[in-house]
């Protein structure tokens, strides 16, 4: 029994919490450092300066081209305006988005993770800023063994500067996409910016310094739920970073391999040089395989292909590959590549659909609307002549970026109904009733008003007559029909 | 002490903790020394919000914190605010004119607004929430008004009321004329026969309207007019419209003039205040009715 269970022991090694191993990657040259470098570039640039790109859209509207104005409810791309009630664009290019992950997925694994996602590119940047000042791998791990002196201190200070600059700029940028991006510049520097600006940078310089100079792959790791769902998403087609262990194994430093090549004994193409592992910038060792902690960027085939080179080996040792053609040329099969197969035409045809569907509602997006509500209470209001009466809720908006005219009507009431907008007449005693009333709506706003329906007085009427509102722009003559309902006593 | 060896578990790698349960041995996967330190910040984090913070009850009253931070003392600023912000619009309804309230955007909303909570509480139980009243009680959606529709007079009737005990209250009384033997059985039914017909109701078999015509234009002409249509200078009912007030048959009609019921309505002046009595108006006029 005694040796079964035993008591826990509590020397001081051991412990239930353990230290995150840091990571110290190589620098390293190449193919994908390439890839990666560009894609960085295009994407912060895009990030820190689009706000400043204008776009005239008259003289009431603002003339930046990226906005998201929640003062006055709208949001502006570029040629796009989209009211509240319209976020469902936005649904469309977040389904649209989840989708293109799908499909980067089904065809060469976490893309997403390893060259687009913000983690990664602002991390390969502070990554970039450190090995700049403090130096390669092994420089910096001496740097953090060494005690602390003025070198260290210095070059420590500079790294965390520039990343706190850099992260300040995040935040920076983040805001202008709020506001008009010159005059909250001008205002943030002089000081007179809104408090929330500030604390939104902020925010935004903490979260950048904090996972991009601290976090790093830890997010990945622990932090993102991406790399779980990737998991199921990928299949045995897809390219995956890939260590191929039937050209590499078995592995040997080059003397030693070279010694057992000369007795006839089998050798790998892997020098075990470790540079793999030590380009990883989240500390995989590519070799054992597909793992959770990959982010798929390249650069550890960047650091073998280096290598390769270097001691006359051909090059794609490690290489965006799939385990069934180490296989297939293990049993000394031609590789296959399936990048159409129906994973990933199935995704790209619902992109295309979907996209369709989102460019055909904005080519025939309307430019009014009206939405109507009955009351509830009462349903009807008989007037003195015997006539009944009902009341609606009308909305009226117009996207249009100047004052519009519309007419209100109604259809499918007997002759002799009438109808009154309550607020439209001028004064108390001018009280119009009329079969169509016009309404002027202002400039890219909407226009709530009461209307009332009077029957003509001696028609026999349904409890429930359907009926509809038409509204029509007087300019344009777009016109716009909501079905409803003129309740009345009866079956 | 025994000499406890480190064990590494053979399919995974990782070292075990020694616990073995029935041949299964539990696994030491360290969690994150961050996560650690996270939940000491959040201990430390809860200290400082008990020493600042509202916090620990005690027998009498509870901690106060360092802060003095108080929810209910944020409600009653937050209130005092608003109220200061409504001071200023309710100013201004008080100094326009009704027609003007109508013609201004800004208060006809406001106006609007407070006139519909106002009568919830405040007119409801007889006028019904959707203001279309009870039998007795005025429909104030059609636009049958017995002392008139527009907003004038609506704020008059609603300051002072109907035969309430407000000195200038609207007052009318129809004559008792079965009751108090004014007029005698046949005649009542006479007339009340002649008014059904104007107004289109079924009238009894073998009735004598023409003398019904007689005895209205001797008895009820004077207040509810020749063409039956009544008047709101006197406050007497439309006879012909379809919203009779107590009853749409000529047995109706027969009981109100035998013994007429009179409703009452308060006075509301002192009690709501001129802005609230405004807004009222503003709001019943636009539910469809006004004039």
């Amino acid at each position: 029994m005694s040796s079964q269970v035993e008591p826990i022991d509590n020397e001081e090694d051991e412990s239930w919490f353990a230290s995150a191993a840091k990571v110290y990657p190589m620098e390293v040259k190449g193919r994908f450092r390439k890839i990666k470098w560009a894609i960085l570039f295009i994407t912060l640039g895009i990030y820190y300066f689009t706000p400043f790109i204008r776009w005239d859209r008259g003289p009431l509207l603002p003339d930046q081209a990226v906005l998201v104005d929640f003062e006055r409810k709208r949001g502006y791309f570029f040629f796009l305006e989209i009211w509240p009630q319209e976020v469902y664009y936005l649904a469309g290019l977040l389904i649209i988005a989840s989708v293109a992950l799908f499909l980067m997925n089904a065809i060469a694994g976490r893309l997403w993770c390893g060259y687009l996602c913000p983690q990664t590119v602002w991390t390969d940047l502070f990554f970039r800023v450190e090995s700049m000042i403090e130096g390669d791998r092994r420089k910096r791990i001496a740097l953090d063994k060494q005690p602390w002196n003025a070198e260290k201190i210095l070059k420590k200070g500079t790294k965390h500067f520039i990343w706190l600059m850099i992260a300040w700029w995040t935040g920076g940028a983040w805001v202008l996409y709020f506001a008009d991006a010159p005059t909250l510049v001008y205002d943030l520097a002089t000081g007179q910016a809104a408090m929330s600006a500030y604390v939104w940078i902020g925010i935004l310089t903490f979260t950048t310094y904090s996972l991009a100079g601290h976090m790093r792959e830890q997010v990945c790791v622990y932090m993102c739920p991406w790399p779980r769902i990737q998991a199921a998403l990928t299949d045995e087609h897809a390219l995956n970073v890939t260590y191929r262990y039937d050209r590499g194994e078995p592995r040997g430093h080059l003397k030693e391999s070279k010694k057992r090549l000369a007795e006839g004994l089998p050798a790998g193409d892997c020098i075990d040089c470790n540079q793999c592992f030590y380009a990883c910038p989240t500390g995989v060792d590519i070799r054992k395989g597909a793992q959770l902690d990959c982010i798929q960027c390249g650069l550890c085939i960047d650091a073998c292909d280096s290598i390769m080179t270097k001691v006359g080996k051909p090059t794609g040792l490690i290489a965006y590959d799939t385990d069934i053609n180490i296989e297939r040329r293990e049993k000394g099969e031609e590789a296959v590549y399936r990048l159409i197969r129906p994973r990933t035409v199935i995704y790209t045809a619902i992109i295309a659909a979907i996209a369709g569907v989102m460019l055909y509602m904005q080519l025939n997006r309307s430019m009014t609307d009206l939405s109507v509500v009955h009351d509830r209470n009462p349903l009807y209001v008989q007037q003195s002549d015997g006539g009944f009466r009902n009341g609606y809720a009308l909305r009226l908006l117009n996207k249009h970026n100047k004052e519009q005219a519309f007419t209100l009507s109604v259809e499918g009431m007997p002759a002799g109904t009438t109808l009154e907008v309550v607020g439209v007449h001028k004064s108390a005693a001018d009280l119009t009733k009329d079969t169509k009333i016009t309404l002027t709506v202002d400039a890219d706003t909407t226009r709530s008003v009461r209307a009332l329906v009077f029957s003509p007085a001696g028609v026999e009427l349904p409890g429930s007559k359907p009926m509809s509102f038409k509204l029509i722009d007087s300019e344009t003559g777009e016109t716009t029909v909501v079905s409803d309902f003129f309740r009345a006593p009866g079956k | 002490m025994a000499e406890h060896k480190k064990e590494i578990d053979q399919v995974s790698g990782v070292e075990t903790t020694g616990h073995e349960w029935d041949g299964l041995k539990e696994l030491n996967n360290p969690l994150p020394k961050w996560w650690l330190y996270m939940f000491y910040g959040s201990i430390v984090w809860s200290v400082i919000y008990w020493v600042l913070m509202p916090s620990w009850p005690l027998v009498n009253g509870y901690t106060k914190g360092l802060l003095d931070y108080s929810q209910r003392a944020v409600a009653t600023e937050e209130f005092n605010v608003a109220a200061a912000e409504r001071a200023e619009t309710g100013k201004m309804l008080l100094e326009a004119s009704l027609d003007e309230i109508l013609n201004t955007p800004e208060l006809l909303e406001y106006a609007s607004a407070q006139g519909k909570v106002a009568f919830g509480d405040n007119c409801a139980p007889c006028h019904g929430t959707g203001a279309t009243g009870f039998e007795g009680y005025p429909n104030l959606q059609d636009d049958s008004w017995i002392w008139g529709g527009d907003l004038d007079t609506l704020a008059t009737t609603i300051s002072y009321g109907v035969r309430s005990e407000h000195d200038e209250s609207r007052f009318a009384e129809m004559p008792a004329f079965g009751r108090d033997e004014l007029l005698e059985k046949e005649e009542i039914v006479q007339v009340a026969n002649y008014v059904g017909s104007v107004a289109g109701l079924p009238t009894q078999d073998g009735v004598d309207l023409e003398a019904g015509k007689v005895i209205y234009e001797e008895n009820c002409a004077a207040c509810h007019m020749d063409n039956l249509k009544g008047d709101i200078e006197t406050g007497s009912p439309n006879l012909t419209a379809p919203t009779y007030l107590y009853g749409k048959s000529v047995d109706d009609i027969i009981a109100q003039v035998n013994a007429p019921r009179h409703g009452v309505m308060p006075a509301w002046i002192d009690r709501l205040g001129e802005t609230t009595v405004k807004s009222l108006a503003v709001y019943v006029h636009s539910l469809g009715g006004g004039q």
